[in-house]
């Protein structure tokens, strides 16, 4: 049987995680996770509340105050590296609270994250032509946006720079039905433009229509996996995991 | 009343000059205070120390090396970011996240060993520092006559917290600036060295104190103590504007410093308080100052 908590498309991971823990202050979150997601995969991590998705995330660009075991981006080793260098490798968290800086204007925090490798990048053309509701925004402040247009905002703005690994946590979290349909598109159109995709979602349906992998996790760390080619044979199971 | 007649316009000019010039030294001093505690969070109180090591650099540099005013003026500033980068690496970023108190009493202490080694060294009376020669004598603006080299405190002052205002408000570097005080673990996920940013921007507050210091030195004199004076009005300058605003440092500071000249022309008495008047007033009314953000 296929090992579902490695990647599945051919080539080398893109990301691989061994044995990662993680802490928060005092609180251990992350007890050893293990997965590996592979070039061009869109692999969404799912389970309850206080599972440690969200941490995984932040564990592996690097965001908590400590951390253990191995993350490998594109091969590399950055367990021991600080935040701006692992982003320097191609990798991009558009957060759960979307953080959108309200001091700066829509075009500013579009502008905002340097480019890590030229040329890589999609063009401010392209991101526009995904997210035309962000074109005529552009001059308004950052925090006059609405939530839909805040998570547009946070997604485009980590197209820009050239990294090739996203994370994208909750993008559905909190907006109405007709905008996570739009992000779903976009979110798919960038699966077309080969960026490999690691995903938290709590909105399962949303997470069903995208995603190639599922990794279900608990108590910070990974207790299953499965492709969506298997979802609905797994079903139960998921009730069981996520109690929905 | 009586007196108040008495009053010329020459008079009032002149007070209001004086008040606008130690208003720019509070709106530079508050300036750097501002940019430090929006990025670093710390209330820098060695700021005035950093102030008297720049007026002492221009002497120094004329008495040692036979650099002039114009020199000090753009070498000063350098050395005094050099050693605030070195402060911010091997003291500052060790308090990092800590309670506000310990920033304060770390950089108070720094302020007492830099005013006392100072202080052993040059002992406590002002050295004179001359006037350059290009802004010597007086300039009659037709209603008044002035001093250049004040006109030219107040005015290049302006220009200065003006630039930087703008620095911060419209260029890249200022939106990273300001992307980097709202949530930085954030801009370090996108791939900035936020801990040099954090560095070099204490480095450019102190800068501005130093700036400040080698305009001051013609006019106050150069002494340990200098910055010690000064710093306890520009708290109070601070904390009337509203901690962390960059604009509002720099109204204040030039408003305050107005008041401050007038007070001396219509109740001289008054003139040492009334600052901290302001001050008690606008805590009253509105603790956050007049265009701080709600903490």
């Amino acid at each position: 049987m296929l090992d579902m908590t490695r990647g599945q498309t051919p080539g080398p991971s893109h990301l691989q995680v061994s044995a990662l823990q993680a802490w928060y202050g005092e609180s251990h979150i992350l007890h050893g996770v293990d997965f590996d997601v592979g070039p061009g995969e869109l692999v969404t991590l799912l389970g309850r509340n206080g599972a440690g998705k969200t941490t995984t995330l932040k564990a592996i660009m690097g965001m908590v105050r400590k951390r253990a075991g191995s993350v490998k981006v594109l091969g590399a080793e950055t367990i021991s590296m600080p935040p701006e260098r692992i982003a320097r490798l191609g990798v991009a968290l558009c957060p759960e609270e979307r953080g959108i800086f309200a001091s700066l204007s829509v075009k500013e925090n579009l502008f905002l994250p340097p480019v890590i490798a030229p040329g890589k990048g999609l063009a401010i053309e392209r991101i526009l032509t995904l997210f035309p509701n962000l074109a005529e925004r552009m001059g308004s402040g950052g925090s006059k946006l609405s939530g839909g247009e805040q998570q547009m905002l946070a997604i485009a703005r980590i197209l820009r720079t050239g990294a090739r690994f996203l994370m994208l946590d909750e993008p559905s979290e909190g907006l109405a039905p007709v905008i996570i349909q739009q992000i779903g598109a976009t979110i798919r159109e960038l699966k077309k433009e080969g960026f490999t995709i690691l995903m938290v979602e709590q909105n399962f349906r949303f997470a069903a229509s995208i995603a190639d992998r599922f990794l279900v996790m608990e108590h910070g760390r990974i207790i299953d996996g499965f492709a969506a080619a298997d979802l609905e044979a797994n079903m139960d199971k998921l009730h069981d995991y996520l109690g929905v | 009343m009586n007196a108040l007649a008495h009053i010329t316009a020459q008079q009032l000019g002149q007070q209001m000059l004086i008040g606008l010039i130690n208003g720019a030294f509070y709106a530079l001093l508050s300036l750097g205070l501002a940019v430090i505690f929006g990025m670093l969070s710390i209330v820098n109180f060695a700021h005035g120390a950093f102030f008297m090591v720049g007026a002492f650099c221009a002497v120094f540099m004329l008495k040692t090396l036979g650099l002039g005013y114009w020199w000090a003026l753009v070498l000063a500033p350098l050395a005094v970011g050099l050693l605030g980068a070195v402060t911010e690496r091997v003291f500052i970023r060790h308090i990092a996240g800590l309670d506000v108190l310990y920033g304060l009493l770390l950089t108070f202490g720094l302020a007492l060993v830099l005013q006392g080694v100072f202080q052993s060294q040059f002992g406590s009376s002002a050295m004179s520092y001359p006037i350059p020669a290009a802004l010597q004598g007086p300039v009659n603006l037709g209603f008044m006559i002035l001093p250049i080299y004040r006109v030219w405190v107040v005015v290049f002052s302006a220009i200065v917290c003006l630039l930087v205002w703008l620095a911060i408000e419209r260029t890249k570097i200022g939106a990273l600036l300001r992307a980097a005080t709202e949530n930085p673990a954030l801009v370090r996920a996108f791939g900035v060295d936020v801990p040099r940013m954090i560095t070099l921007t204490y480095a450019f507050g102190v800068a501005l104190a130093a700036l400040a210091g080698v305009l001051a030195a013609p006019i106050l004199g150069v002494q340990p103590q200098m910055g010690a004076n000064i710093i306890v009005v520009v708290f109070a300058v601070v904390v009337v504007g509203g901690m962390g605003s960059i604009l509002g440092s720099v109204i204040t500071g030039f408003t305050l410093g107005l008041l401050e000249g007038l007070t001396k022309v219509f109740y001289p008495e008054a003139s040492n308080i009334v600052v901290f008047v302001i001050m008690a007033v606008v805590l009253i009314v509105k603790p956050t100052g007049l265009f701080g953000r709600a903490a």
